[in-house]
């Protein structure tokens, strides 16, 4: 009947090569990548990813009982984008004691949590011990979850002040409890924006080796690109086509996950933030182009959880979780709730027309 | 303008409702995309810049889903004085406006020459005046004793220029029993665009949706506009959004983005005769505001100068022109602002 009208109509030329290749099995290239990230013709580029999304995940669209934590906001990399870090000597900055962060954790409404999202500044007086015993506290209060920590940031931070390795380092994490490593701290892999916006901050190189080392240790890692500040859509498709060919070698990414930049209380205040038309563009390519990654997240506290719920059908397949105390976003004039409840997250994916289905860290389904 | 047809012929109600049932979104969205581009092959994307001037919010219609109405005795009762509405109107003329979206409550206290006054006053600044959505006719003619064509006349007369397509709700009687039992009914809804089509005004349309209807009274909905439309020509654009739970008014869950858009493309689908489909920034924010670019809409309503009703269920989005404009060109189209019957400005 109506449909007929529709049929695999493909407005934009520069999306046949990439509808073509995709459905060859062929991989995209740098240029296919920058085609979606540019193209007017945003359903057609949602259509392709969707079903590649379908092929990975059937109905489903999956979420996790979380629980974020900022054990401090003390941080010496001072990036431009960032409205979360303060300096040592600042009135409002913290550093949570292992205690202090296991009493917060334990006081989560969430039953039966199943992930602590541990991630922090660079504070010049954190240690691995303090790392440690940030882990074992944790782990003590709420031995259900599985604690994601550290990103590769904070990780390179903790060995140059302990003189170790970072693989030294990562082993000693994986001992005291560390399942899992977010994704955070890659922002963009681009020297030229580093030199600009986190000069202080971890390179590519380091990054993508680190989380390398995490790999062959078992530790599972997410990715991130935080995006919409002062990259082009070339930049964008580098970074992708980085992680893509790490995963070819390493295997560990779990998840890639979009972080749209949020300019408020930054020193990038003045740049309007992507828009939506960015934000679906980038999770469809990112779906395409990063065949090797099981999971493509919308992210809801940065997103909107509407548009979060419009991204599932635009290749995301995980709206992240409960979250409940979320920070980092927030400082930087994010709207959204800092938590949401299991209830609105299996709603807002019925909504969409999926199934929710829960997951712990590893993204293997739990739950009823 | 050619009629789009599906295999020759009109989605009828049962096909229709098998669409909204069972098309996935992004192949409703890109059926609201042929049509779109059908009715409007350019790449322009409209918006107007106007101001919602409510003159009274005292109201007797008292519908379950409203935040914005007050009785007459209540301290935050009002109507707008002359000096107000004067200086109102300056600030708009100030800031580049050229017309003001004039509602107000269903006020059993302001008379035919109150109204006439405040029309000739607009009229004389300069303003184009889209005011009093067919509830309020309908008020108007039942209160003063008169009928639908002679209480528009009257209007016309002063300096109404044409009618907001408010008040709509959902054209089902058995909904507007229930939500809104003493506002007109659908009929009469449909009787004043009729009549105002007739005396050569444009209106526009909208649909309030998310409440207590179901999905085949929203496709009715969708359809009643069709047919008026085929016999009158008049409507110039149609305004679906979803009502918005406030703290006081009808519980409900609140429709998200995927039904918000699953709706805004079957009316593109369906209202083949009607030129133009607004999305709804005010209750969708600007994000989804400008996807739905993408899902039927060429037209992003207004920069509204000041806005009441919605912000007082609690929802408060604030787009400044130039965002608009930076929304539109960012999702792939062309920013052309317009006057209130969508004619070019620029």
């Amino acid at each position: 009947m109506a449909c007929d009208l529709s049929e695999e109509r493909i407005g934009d030329p520069g999306l046949i090569p990439v509808a073509e290749k995709i459905s060859s099995g062929e991989r995209l290239d740098l240029g296919d990548a920058i085609n979606c990230l540019k193209t007017r013709d945003l359903l057609s580029l949602g259509k392709l990813a969707d079903k590649k999304r379908r092929a990975i995940h059937g109905e489903k669209a999956t979420f996790i009982r979380n629980y974020h934590l900022n054990y401090t906001n003390i941080c010496k990399n001072g990036c431009m984008f960032c409205a979360f870090h303060r300096g040592l000597d600042s009135p409002d900055g913290y550093l949570m004691s292992p205690e202090e962060a296991a009493q917060r954790v334990s006081q989560s409404p969430i039953e039966p949590l199943r992930e602590v999202h541990i991630v922090g500044g660079c504070h010049p007086g954190v240690s691995l011990e303090y790392c440690v015993e940030l882990l074992r506290a944790i782990k003590r209060a709420r031995p259900e979850a599985h604690l994601k920590a550290f990103t590769a940031v904070e990780v390179d931070h903790v060995s140059r002040k302990e003189g170790i390795s970072t693989g030294e380092c990562l082993r000693r994490l994986k001992e005291a409890g560390l399942d899992a490593m977010p994704g955070g701290g890659a922002e963009v892999f681009s020297e030229r924006l580093r030199e600009v916006l986190f000069p202080a901050k971890i390179d590519a190189k380091r990054w993508l080796q680190i989380h390398a080392q995490a790999h062959e240790l078992q530790i599972p890692t997410n990715a991130t690109l935080l995006y919409g500040h002062l990259e082009t859509e070339e930049e964008r498709a580098l970074h992708l086509l980085k992680l893509r060919d790490q995963q070819d070698r390493s295997r560990g990414f779990q998840a890639f996950i979009p972080l749209p930049f949020q300019p408020r209380n930054t020193r990038l205040s003045h740049l309007p933030g992507p828009t939506a038309m960015d934000t679906l563009r980038l999770v469809a390519t990112a779906r395409l182009v990063l065949d090797n990654f099981p999971s493509i997240k919308a992210y809801w506290v940065m997103m909107g959880k509407g548009l979060a719920q419009v991204a599932l059908h635009f290749g995301a397949d995980d709206l992240e979780g409960t979250i409940v105390q979320e920070k980092i976003a927030h400082e930087a004039g994010a709207e959204t709730e800092s938590g949401l409840t299991v209830e609105e997250l299996e709603a807002l994916i019925r909504e969409a027309g999926l199934e929710p289905q829960e997951r712990d860290t590893f993204h293997r389904p739990v739950g009823p | 303008m050619g009629k789009i047809s599906f295999q020759g012929s009109r989605l009828g109600k049962e096909a229709a409702l098998r669409l909204y049932g069972e098309a996935d979104l992004l192949e409703l969205g890109s059926l609201a995309n042929e049509v779109r581009h059908l009715l409007n092959p350019s790449p322009n994307v409209t918006y107007t810049v106007d101001r919602n001037i409510n003159y009274t919010n005292v109201c007797v219609s008292r519908c379950g889903f409203c935040a914005f109405w007050r009785p007459p005795e209540h301290p935050e009762a009002y109507v707008l004085d002359l000096e107000t509405l004067e200086s109102k109107c300056e600030e708009t003329l100030s800031l580049g406006g050229t017309q003001v979206l004039y509602q107000g409550g269903l006020n059993p206290f302001l008379g035919l020459s109150w109204h006439l006054e405040r029309l000739r006053l607009m009229r004389s600044m300069g303003l184009w005046v889209h005011g009093f959505s067919p509830p309020e006719i309908i008020f108007m003619a039942k209160t003063w004793g008169m009928g639908v064509r002679e209480v528009l006349e009257k209007l016309v007369d002063a300096g109404l220029g044409s009618i907001p397509g408010g008040g709509a709700e959902i054209l089902s009687d058995r909904v507007r029993r229930a939500v809104s039992p003493l506002k007109c009914s659908s009929r009469e809804w449909l009787q004043v665009m009729r009549e105002a089509h007739l005396l050569g005004l444009k209106t526009t349309a909208t649909m309030m949706f998310g409440h207590i209807e179901t999905e085949e009274e929203r496709v009715d909905h969708i359809l009643a506009i069709r047919s008026l439309q085929d016999e009158t020509g008049g409507f110039t654009a149609f305004i679906p959004w979803p009502y918005q739970p406030g703290k006081r008014t009808l519980r409900a869950r609140k429709v998200g983005p995927v039904t918000y858009l699953r709706t805004l493309a079957l009316s593109r689908i369906l209202l083949d005769n009607v030129p133009h489909i607004q999305a709804s920034w005010v209750t969708q924010g600007p994000q989804i505001g400008q996807v739905a670019l993408h899902f039927g809409a060429d037209d992003m309503g207004s920069t509204m100068i000041e806005e009441n009703v919605v912000a007082s269920a609690g929802v408060r989005f604030k787009v400044s022109e130039t965002e608009i404009r930076e929304l539109i060109v960012k999702a792939g189209f062309r920013p052309l602002k317009r006057d209130v019957l969508y004619r070019p400005l620029e």
